[in-house]
């Protein structure tokens, strides 16, 4: 059997593995951008605070993905088997390429325009919020890009703890020597990257000023 | 309601010190030092005021410390010592916020928001003081037609939609927008072509002494300080070496005003 009579006669099965991926990707993606878009922001005037934020979150991107969920396992209240520990273990991996990009967007800015702003009276408020951040809109979402695409990966991985989605089949298939059942897996998650990174790409190029 | 009648108290206070006869600007014994280790001060013993309606051009090479200076005016840099006043108060005890949204700012990069307007840019301070919006499209109108751009034309481009002298006049629209006694201008013409440039002093000349502000403009081009200002004051190392109008600085001794005027003439020279 190849992968794609595997694939029409189990379509129930790979459709519904399809949408437990996209949510656990949805529900990883806007709670990493709720945390590290506010935290962006935060570190841009607090040098001591970005040095602990931007460690903290490479570091985090060091573990290897299968050893971040199996750490989250055991924790109580956090961990143990299912969506919400994959969840935690995406959001974790989101937040390097959704911090530094906001960062870097909102501290990359022509020093002319930003003295322009205080020179005309804008408090520090309004220039982080009405100048920098309208003209890092676009590096921000440039890192939410990046951050999916990766998240979409390693989302794969989360079957591991439970929590569905494609890797199930990826898992299953590798138990059972079988190419046509990994690709099954594999397929949809490479087409579903594909079609993230094309759409939040056209938001991203929406947002580009200048 | 509070900053409402704060900003009431200071239109009094405006109005009060619009006087002629004082000075609008007053720098008194100024220094300026990046740290206290560093071993030449970037501005010593700098004292000088203007009056409303003058047009001052801080005069010297690159690094004499105007920009300096001219920072030392709205706040954004502090002296080390002495005293800068503006209408008659200490900047160090001006909300600095205010004095700022006061006073109109030119800079040499321009520094228009690339995300706003035309309309948006210009309008600025109006929109941080709350002004409502029918007198802020009429402000937008006038200032745009005194810089010599049509409001409608350019209402909804974008600063990426212009020209670089579009833009520097835009920029000079946007520190007249909120009517500021006081114009700081960093180099305004610095980045154009010398036909563009040209074309703009001529008309900055006339708009200039039409308004009756108190300008205090940076250059490093004695020509452009010629044209333009009604005193030269010319700084050399952080210090003030002349203070003269037009006709007088031509006349100066000083060698350094000599050395300004011989490279100038040179330039003219070459160019015949």
């Amino acid at each position: 059997m190849n992968a794609w009579q595997f694939l029409i006669t189990h379509r129930a099965e790979v459709l519904a593995a399809t949408r437990e991926h996209l949510t656990l990707v949805a529900a990883s993606m806007a709670i990493a951008a709720a945390i590290a878009v506010p935290l962006g922001l935060a570190i841009v005037s607090r040098p001591r605070l970005r040095a602990i934020a931007l460690a903290f979150a490479s570091t985090l991107q060091t573990i290897p993905s299968l050893a971040l969920f199996g750490f989250l396992i055991p924790l109580p209240f956090l961990g143990g088997i299912g969506a919400h520990t994959a969840i935690m273990a995406l959001v974790l991996y989101a937040l390097l390429p959704i911090l530094r990009n906001t960062y870097v967007g909102l501290t990359s800015i022509d020093p002319a325009i930003l003295e322009a702003a205080e020179g005309m009276g804008m408090t520090e408020q309004q220039i982080l919020f009405r100048v920098r951040l309208p003209l890092a809109s676009s590096f921000i979402m440039a890192g939410i890009r990046t951050a999916t695409v990766i998240t979409i990966g390693v989302a794969t991985i989360a079957a591991s703890v439970g929590a569905g989605g494609l890797g199930t089949f990826i898992f299953r298939g590798v138990a059972m020597v079988s190419d046509a059942v990994i690709l099954a897996g594999a397929i949809p998650a490479a087409l579903f990257a594909l079609l993230a990174d094309f759409l939040l790409g056209l938001v991203e190029h929406r947002l580009r000023v200048a | 309601m509070l900053t409402r009648r704060r900003q009431r108290c200071q239109l009094k206070v405006i109005q009060k010190t619009s006087d002629v006869t004082k000075p609008i600007i007053e720098f008194e014994h100024v220094e300026y030092l990046i740290s206290t280790s560093s071993s030449r001060p970037i501005l010593s013993d700098v004292s000088f005021r203007v009056y409303p309606g003058e047009t001052i051009a801080l005069l010297g090479r690159s690094g004499c410390g105007k920009t300096t200076l001219l920072k030392l005016i709205n706040g954004l840099r502090r002296a080390s010592s002495g005293i800068v006043r503006v209408r008659e108060q200490d900047v160090c005890a001006w909300d600095l916020i205010q004095l700022r949204r006061s006073i109109g700012y030119v800079i040499q990069e321009v520094g228009l928001f690339p995300h706003l307007t035309v309309c948006e840019n210009v309008c600025l301070v109006p929109s941080l003081q709350n002004w409502p919006a029918d007198r802020m499209s009429s402000r937008y109108g006038e200032v745009l037609q005194s810089v010599g751009l049509s409001p409608s034309v350019y209402s909804h481009r974008y600063p990426r939609e212009l020209s670089g002298g579009q833009r520097q006049r835009v920029g000079v629209a946007r520190a007249l927008a909120a009517d500021p006694e006081i114009l700081l201008m960093d180099e305004p013409f610095g980045a154009l072509d010398p036909v563009t440039r040209a074309e703009l002093q001529r008309e900055f000349l006339g708009l200039s002494r039409k308004m009756s502000k108190a300008i205090v403009l940076v250059t490093h081009d004695v020509r452009e300080a010629l044209l333009l200002s009604t005193r030269i004051v010319l700084l050399e190392a952080g210090r003030i070496v002349a203070s003269a109008t037009p006709s007088e600085f031509v006349r100066l001794e000083h060698p350094i005003a000599r050395e300004f005027l011989a490279a100038a003439e040179l330039a003219t020279g070459a160019q015949v």
